[in-house]
């Protein structure tokens, strides 16, 4: 899936990348595919969890209680393709009039307890995911992650196999066959997503459902969403779609309402698979300004000519002078 | 439930919709999205709170409370749709001058018996009007000898009180006549002004001792309830088992009614009561029923005592106004199609093949009958009690009890082997070697493995087809009871004995497939009914009481119209228009918005062209719109219908409760509700506040089962402080024999756990994830804790309440076992529909509970402290 | 948050999803990189003293750094290959070259390093095919040098911060902690007398991995931080220690060649601890999302003003 033109077009490694598929070596392609997940609708039926591993058959991952909400897969990885995230935040003065309480949620307070989050009356012009409750409120965020098939893909880049390739579809798919474990790609993502799976240590993610896909078909989880949290279509007319979503939020007073990974020019060209948020990035365990490695790459070899030259130079040096 | 994308306020009460209903959900978020307010009024803050914009935190069980409060809102500020109430309720009808109400008895009405604890519906009749025709006087006399014959003879008592809140149909309980009405409303006994006088106890500073909802919550939820009421908008309620899971269950729903009928959102798009119905066919099985005491198409089962023959089983309903005056055609078609060619006028149509009612056969008397042992075998089927039961102790004591039970099910569910792994064995209460039950486990077919409909919420019926073969020694439930009942008319055959004949003349003549299974497609015919000729019928106003027409379930009687199964159908909903009428088939006559008649003004032209819906088209004389017209379709709005009309004649053209035998919508219940014609605000049989309303502490009417194995908390007790209720989660199904049995969904809810507060974590000293331990009189449980502020604390005036928040999904087996909040619910019944009720009082502690023995004698500690007494185990006492 | 030590700056207020990690931890295995890291230095390093010393005439020198180059390939080269999840696979490495992926650079370099170098160090011990021989040893200085500063690549090109973020410095620490190594080893084992090349080496190149070390700690700011707490901290402590006394005792033995040799592994054995510090540092700031959040939110802050002084509308975020 390499080749030498890809490394040598700067754009292949970072900035504005409007067809990727073209840029991997796809003459004739369909439209780019992706995700809009609209996590202002979001339920937190994890249906798309489920659909995802009935699908993929993707092995269970641990029966653990985390106390992390309704959170209990928490996190991406090499057998959780789709992760829906569950943020408790109070809103406004507690009830009871008592201090806040640390609900002792493992790792750190709830998010958002650290700061007041100011929504209070507004909560009852439609903030989508925080009802006003009683003399206070709590807002309960949930948000369905996935792979973000990056424009400029970090795990892709840094497979010395090539087991990670870009489809004709656009999306960023591991072929099991090929991939030897060397786990390269997996900090190699700027968000967490691609792991290893025991026993043998290949690495998995989401296919964007490369295998529907190729059928015509809706991915799994976006098939089985019952509130159209997740919208999978042409990345093109999602990203007007959910242009228009902002919009129409921000008129409804739900100003913290904001896009994330929409945006072409940010740090990895914009995601395949974006998302409508309604608190920052990190709140939902997002990086806030991702940025594919293979940005620095030039500098990074250039550097790492410079230190060889430096010590073979070192090598040769220590030879001059006294014989001893 | 599509419907519910027309509306302009939801509001959803008593079920966390989102979470137990995610799918039907889609619906309410294109509401929002067309800019619908959504309020969702649950004691915890939930997924579905989380997409609402109104989270109204209320203490469980306080529904009727607060409820009462919106409508005395509307009847105090005026604020009600009076045309729609005048013309199309019973506002108007005057209520008979021996009636009284819990203002007047001190929280009772008038007709009760304290030794019976039932009332006597007879002193909430229409005032009879003024000329009685030769008919209405005799019906009038012999309600009066029934009432009589009621106050005095036992055995009469007993089906009189079934023939009250047991048997009837879905045409609810017949009323002797149309009664005298006074549009004006301002009768002082007419129904509008009983109302008024009834609610105003209900004020908003009574709701906040009720229910720890303030006064400005009240008002906002009334402002967006009345202001997207009315011509030009509708608002629709959404509700489940928090609502109908409490002894004051039925009344709950009762008080919804009143308020959208008052509203005038009954009958509209975008309005409505949706009851959000459970298991993927839980309609079905009412309409079909499994249950005791109706038969398919909500005909009463007939009684011991009082039907003795055809006639006098269809007497009470035959020739009432409406559709089901037509009863009899019904009947003698259901007759035909269990009997057949056995089913003639000459022998009644087998009518006396039918099994008769004795008395109350509800599943929770079972289980005290099995543990009384009067009760000897059981058959489970797709149910899994010692889990999904209140108080599973009692269940499975009972089981314990039975000669032998035979359970059929996808999964070794804890019903099944209760008898080596049920927590009685840990304890040490019930030991192996002793227990007698033979058990039978026998593995049925899941739903994919077998062809069948479905019917859901919204009364559709979808087919589904098989797709693939049952593994192993797998039965469907057709092919399992098709076998069980040939093999024993094959022991039968030759019988002469007169009591084999009901099996013997059973008309089955199914076609089997190469497996043995039967086609459940014929059975589906056989539902929908057939003419003289052997054609499907293609609706019930075809059918006959001659015996010329066969047909299992008159509702159900066109899903096969044309000889085309329609539950098949499945044309996407964007390739036609809203109503979507060729997706599925919904009953009656594929009709999807009942008594919608009511969409339109008296006059017959649309409320409003927002909500237009069915209309009188004049100049073709016929209702017409876009669903189909639940009315009869030429009948013109200004017909009055002739003095002495029968059946669907007997409908005037402004009556569009054309199932109630007088056309209206009833916002008072002259008969047929077991505890009392109004709603009024019980308190809980274990709570922990003093009902504020009226002195009256319980549901007078509730049904209690007095065993021992069935201890009551006594409410204001300061051993069990905290109210619990339960409840369901997405992640899992019910019992979860269909879910903790699963990887994919177990991983995600790995772990029993209950929720509270962070004031009552503080209180208790419970720590965020650690296990805790829930105690009743009945037994105490364990679980991890999650506190959050998803939980409220409720301030009722001076009194704080906590709650503790249980989903009731863990038994023993499966990969993530635990103990069952179910052992932990006691039985108290609503008196109307025998269910359980899912609150109740608790205490709980931080950490383990104790294991074997330990745990009976920790129990017993608490039953003693709170003076819990199991030899007299009801809740005597709380009633003043 | 619970964290176990104090640090010197006030805790900067970021939020997280329950503090959990928003990268993946790096999965590679210890002590398989760290060593590869080490040894493929000590390697590179190696060969380039086996040439000079070739060339310069030490032929005690040639022998043994001959045959570290040639076992350091192959230790190495065991240590990747065991490293895979699936090592049978370890030739779809060869697959494809990927000038994106540091790995496959590395294969790539590692492979003819290997061969040239047990070539020149098989020629060496037995005598045959000397000049062969030779040009093989030449051949392995050529990839002896950038086999030791690769591995820098292989961190940065990734998104673990204490990494990327230290993308210009890693090469010139991992070159310099190279030299040190080597010579290091070197001093150890080859004869006192023809060892002055090694300990030029070693010397030059453990003041090189001092001094760039504080530089790059320097530009990281924040991010210096996990190389300086917990096991990482008590690691790059512990490779301090060590490089200064290598340094130490490298002075002082100029007399006594047993110091000398003891220099050596301490030169070597700071190095050592020097990758698995690098290794540690980088997986602490792959666990604590503050790294990821706070330099990035730094990052987006920075962007705001510049926008702003241009007076240009807002920034996405
Ligand atoms: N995922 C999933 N879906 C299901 C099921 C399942 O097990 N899992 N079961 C199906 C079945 S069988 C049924 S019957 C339905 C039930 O559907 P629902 O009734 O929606 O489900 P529940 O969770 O039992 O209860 C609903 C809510 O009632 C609240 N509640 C408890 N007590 C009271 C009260 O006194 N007043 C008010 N206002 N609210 C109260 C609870 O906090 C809870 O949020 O769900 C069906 N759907
Ligand atoms: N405390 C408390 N208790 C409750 C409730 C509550 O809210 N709170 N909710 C109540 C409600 S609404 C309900 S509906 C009940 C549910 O309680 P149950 O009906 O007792 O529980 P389920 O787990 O739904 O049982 C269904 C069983 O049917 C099996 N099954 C599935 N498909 C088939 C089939 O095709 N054939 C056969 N033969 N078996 C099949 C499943 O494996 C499962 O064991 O729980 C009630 N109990
Ligand atoms: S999100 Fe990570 S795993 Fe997914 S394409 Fe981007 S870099 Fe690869
Ligand atoms: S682990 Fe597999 S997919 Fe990931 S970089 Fe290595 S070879 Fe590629
Ligand atoms: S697109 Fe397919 S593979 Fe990816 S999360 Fe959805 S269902 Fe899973
Ligand atoms: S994204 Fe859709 S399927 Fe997934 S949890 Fe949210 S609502 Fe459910
Ligand atoms: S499980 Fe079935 S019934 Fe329940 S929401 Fe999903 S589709 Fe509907
Ligand atoms: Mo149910």
């Amino acid at each position: 899936m390499s080749r030498l033109s890809e490394f040598l077009s700067p754009e292949s490694l970072w900035g504005r990348l409007d067809d990727p598929s073209e840029n991997a070596g796809y003459e004739e392609h369909p439209p780019r595919k992706g995700f809009f997940t609209d996590t202002s609708v979001c339920i937190g039926c994890k249906a798309c969890e489920v659909a995802c591993k009935e699908w993929n058959q993707v092995p269970d991952d641990g029966y653990l209680l985390t106390g992390m909400s309704y959170d209990n897969t928490q996190q991406l990885g090499a057998s959780t393709w789709r992760h829906v995230a569950f943020i408790e935040q109070p809103v406004g003065a507690p009830s009871t009039g008592a201090p806040p309480t640390d609900l002792g949620m493992p790792g750190s307070k709830p998010p958002g307890w650290e700061r007041e989050v100011t929504l209070g009356e507004d909560l009852v012009d439609g903030d989508p995911q925080g009802a006003a409750s009683g003399d206070s409120g709590v807002r309960w965020l949930m948000s369905s992650d996935v792979c973000k098939h990056c424009t400029h893909a970090a795990c892709l880049d840094v497979c010395p196999t090539g087991s990670l390739f870009r489809t004709e579809f656009g999306t960023v798919v591991v072929q099991e066959d090929i991939c030897n474990g060397c786990g390269y790609c997996v900090p190699a993502c700027p968000y967490g997503v691609i792991d290893q799976r025991k026993p043998d240590g290949r690495a998995f993610k989401c296919t964007l459902c490369y295998d529907r896909l190729k059928e015509g078909q809706t991915p799994a989880c976006a098939q089985a969403c019952p509130t159209e949290s997740i919208q999978f279509g042409d990345l093109d007319e999602l990203r007007e779609r959910a242009d228009a979503r902002v919009e129409q939020l921000h008129d409804q007073g739900v100003d913290v309402a904001r896009l994330y990974g929409a945006d072409p020019d940010d740090g990895v060209g914009g995601d395949g698979a974006f998302f409508l948020l309604l608190d920052e990035p990190e709140v939902y365990g997002l990086p806030p300004d991702p940025v594919v490695t293979t940005r620095d790459l030039g500098s990074m070899w250039r550097h790492v000519g410079a230190g060889a030259l430096a010590l073979a130079g070192l090598g040769a040096a220590s030879f001059l002078g006294r014989r001893r | 439930m599509q419907d519910l994308q027309n509306a302009d306020c939801i509001l959803i009460e008593g079920s966390n919709m989102a979470e137990a209903h995610p799918v039907g959900f889609q619906w309410v978020m294109e509401a929002k999205r067309r800019g619908a307010t959504v309020i969702h009024v649950d004691p915890r803050f939930t997924r579905t709170s989380a997409v609402s914009d109104l989270h109204v935190p209320i203490r469980a069980g306080s529904d009727i409370a607060f409820l009462g409060g919106l409508v005395n809102h509307v009847l105090s500020n005026d604020l009600d749709f009076r045309e729609y109430v005048v013309a199309y309720t019973n506002a108007a009808n005057v209520i008979d001058a021996d009636y009284q109400g819990p203002d007047d008895l001190d929280g009772l009405f008038s007709g009760f018996d304290p030794e019976t604890g039932q009332y006597d519906p007879i002193s909430w009749r229409y005032e009879p009007p003024e000329e009685m025709n030769e008919e209405e006087r005799q019906r009038d006399r012999e309600l009066r000898e029934e009432a009589d014959a009621a106050a005095t003879g036992d055995d009469a008592k007993r089906s009189h009180q079934a023939a009250r809140s047991e048997s009837h149909g879905s045409g609810g309980a017949p009323v002797n006549w149309k009664g005298l009405r006074d549009e004006t409303l301002q009768h002082p006994r007419c129904v509008f002004q009983i109302l008024k006088r009834h609610f105003a106890r209900y004020t908003p500073e009574m709701v906040e001792q009720a229910c720890g909802i303030r006064p400005e919550q009240l008002r906002q939820v009334a402002e967006a309830l009345t202001t997207n009421s009315g011509r030009e908008r509708t608002t629709a309620f959404a509700y489940a088992v928090g609502w109908t899971h409490h002894s004051t269950g039925a009344q709950m729903i009762r008080t919804a009614s009143i308020l959208q009928l008052l509203l005038g959102n009954i009958g509209r798009p975008g309005g409505g009561i949706l009851a959000l119905r459970g298991h993927a066919s839980i309609q079905g099985s009412t309409d079909i029923p499994t249950l005791f005491n109706i038969l398919p198409g909500y005909l009463p089962m007939p009684l011991a005592d009082h039907h003795q023959s055809l006639d006098e089983w269809v007497r009470a309903d035959e020739g009432k106004a409406g559709f089901w005056g037509n009863i009899r055609s019904y009947a003698v078609s259901l007759l035909k199609s269990y009997w057949g060619d056995a089913a003639t006028p000459e022998n009644d149509f087998c009518f006396d093949y039918l099994p008769r009612l004795t008395g109350d056969h509800s599943t929770y008397s079972t289980v005290k009958g099995q543990i009384e042992g009067r009760v000897k075998g059981y058959f489970l089927v797709g149910e899994n009690p010692a889990v999904g039961s209140a108080n599973g102790k009692m269940q499975r004591l009972g089981m314990a009890n039975l000669d032998w039970l035979v359970v059929r099910d996808l999964q070794m569910i804890e019903s099944a082997d209760f008898w080596k792994n049920g927590p009685e064995i840990e304890t040490g209460e019930l030991v192996t070697e002793e227990i007698g039950t033979e058990v039978f486990f026998l593995p049925a077919a899941n739903h994919v493995e077998k062809a069948g409909s479905f019917t859901q919420t919204q009364r559709m019926l979808q087919w589904r087809d098989q797709a693939v073969q049952p593994p192993g020694d797998c039965q469907s439930e057709l092919e399992f009871y098709v076998d069980l009942g040939n093999r024993i008319r094959e022991k039968l055959a030759g019988s002469t004995d007169e009591m084999d004949r009901p099996l013997l003349d059973l008309a089955w003549d199914y076609p089997v497939d190469e497996h043995g299974e039967p086609d459940a497609e014929a059975v589906l015919r056989e539902i929908n009914g057939t003419g003289p000729d052997g054609a499907p019928l293609s609706s019930y106003t075809e059918l006959k009481a001659d015996g010329s027409t066969s047909c299992g379930c008159w509702i159900y009687c066109g899903v096969f119209a044309d000889g085309v199964n329609q539950a098949r159908r499945r044309k996407p909903h964007w390739e036609q228009d809203q109503v979507a009428s060729e997706w599925g088939w919904v009953w009656p006559a594929n009709r999807r918005i009942l008594y919608n008649r009511a969409s339109a003004a008296p006059d017959g032209t649309p409320w409003s062209e927002r909500k237009r819906y069915v209309w009188w088209d004049a100049g073709q004389g016929r209702w017409t719109g876009s669903d189909v017209p639940d009315f009869v379709v030429d009948r013109a709005p200004d017909h009055v219908p002739e003095d002495g009309a029968k059946g669907p004649d007997a409908i005037g053209g402004q009556d569009p409760f054309v199932m109630q035998t007088d056309g209206k919508g009833w916002l008072f219940a002259p008969v047929g509700v077991a505890d009392g014609p109004l709603p009024a605000h019980y308190e809980p049989p274990e709570s922990p506040v003093h009902n504020p309303v009226y002195a009256q502490q319980n549901n007078p009417g509730r049904k209690q089962l007095s065993t021992p194995s069935n201890p009551i908390n006594p409410s204001f007790s300061e051993v069990f402080p905290y109210v619990f209720t339960t409840y369901r989660l997405t992640e899992h199904h019910t019992t979860g024999a269909m879910s903790r049995t699963l990887p994919y969904l177990t991983e995600l809810q790995p772990e029993p756990f209950c929720e509270v507060s962070p004031r009552l974590a503080a209180e208790r000293g419970l720590e965020h994830g650690q296990w805790v331990t829930i105690v009743t009189a009945r037994t105490a449980i364990e679980a991890r804790v999650l506190v959050t502020e998803r939980l409220r604390s409720l301030r009722l005036g001076e009194q704080w309440v906590e709650q503790v928040g249980l989903p009731y999904h863990w038994g023993v087996n499966g990969i993530s076992k635990g103990d069952s909040p179910n052992d932990l619910v006691n039985v108290t019944m609503d008196p109307n529909v025998s269910i359980q009720d899912k609150v109740g009082t608790c205490d709980i502690r931080p950490g383990r509970r104790p294991r074997g023995a330990d745990l009976t004698a920790y129990v017993d500690d608490y039953r003693r402290r709170a003076g819990v007494d199991l030899d007299h185990p009801t809740d005597g006492g709380t009633d003043t | 948050m619970k964290r176990g030590e104090q640090s010197m700056v006030p805790e900067p207020e970021f939020q997280s999803y329950y503090g959990r990690p928003i990268l993946k931890e790096p999965t590679w295995k210890t002590p398989d990189v760290p060593i590869y890291l080490w040894i493929g230095g000590i390697a590179g390093g190696s060969s380039l003293l086996a040439e000079g010393a070739a060339l310069s005439g030490r032929p005690g020198l040639e022998r043994v750094t001959r045959l570290t180059a040639a076992t350091g390939a192959a230790i190495g080269t065991v240590a990747l290959v065991h490293d895979l999840g699936r090592p049978e696979r370890f030739l779809n490495m060869l697959r494809v070259f990927k000038p994106t992926s540091p790995l496959s650079v590395g294969s790539y370099i590692l492979a003819p390093f290997s061969t040239l170098a047990g070539a020149a160090a098989a020629s060496n011990v037995t005598g045959v095919a000397p000049r062969l021989g030779r040009l093989a040893g030449a051949g392995a200085a050529v990839f002896g040098p950038p086999l030791a500063t690769y591995t820098a690549a292989l961190f940065s090109n990734t998104a673990i911060p204490v990494w990327h973020e230290a993308h210009r410095e890693l090469p010139f620490v991992f070159g310099s902690s190279a030299a040190a190594a080597a010579g290091g080893t070197a001093m150890m084992l080859a004869p006192a007398a023809e060892s002055g090349p090694a300990v030029r080496m070693a010397g030059v190149g453990a003041v090189a991995e001092l001094g760039i070390g504080r530089v790059m700690e320097q530009r990281l700011g924040m991010l210096a931080e996990p190389y300086e707490k917990g096991l990482a901290g008590k690691l790059t402590k512990l490779s301090r220690a060590l490089t200064v006394t290598g340094l130490g005792l490298s002075a002082l033995g100029q007399r006594r060649p047993w110091l000398r040799r003891v220099a050596g592994a301490s030169y070597s054995a700071g190095s050592l601890a020097l990758r698995f510090a690098v290794f540690e540092a980088g997986k602490e700031s792959a666990r604590d999302p503050k790294y990821v959040v706070v330099p990035q939110r730094e990052r987006i802050r920075a962007r705001e003003e510049e926008a702003r002084r241009q007076g240009s509308g807002t920034v996405c975020v």
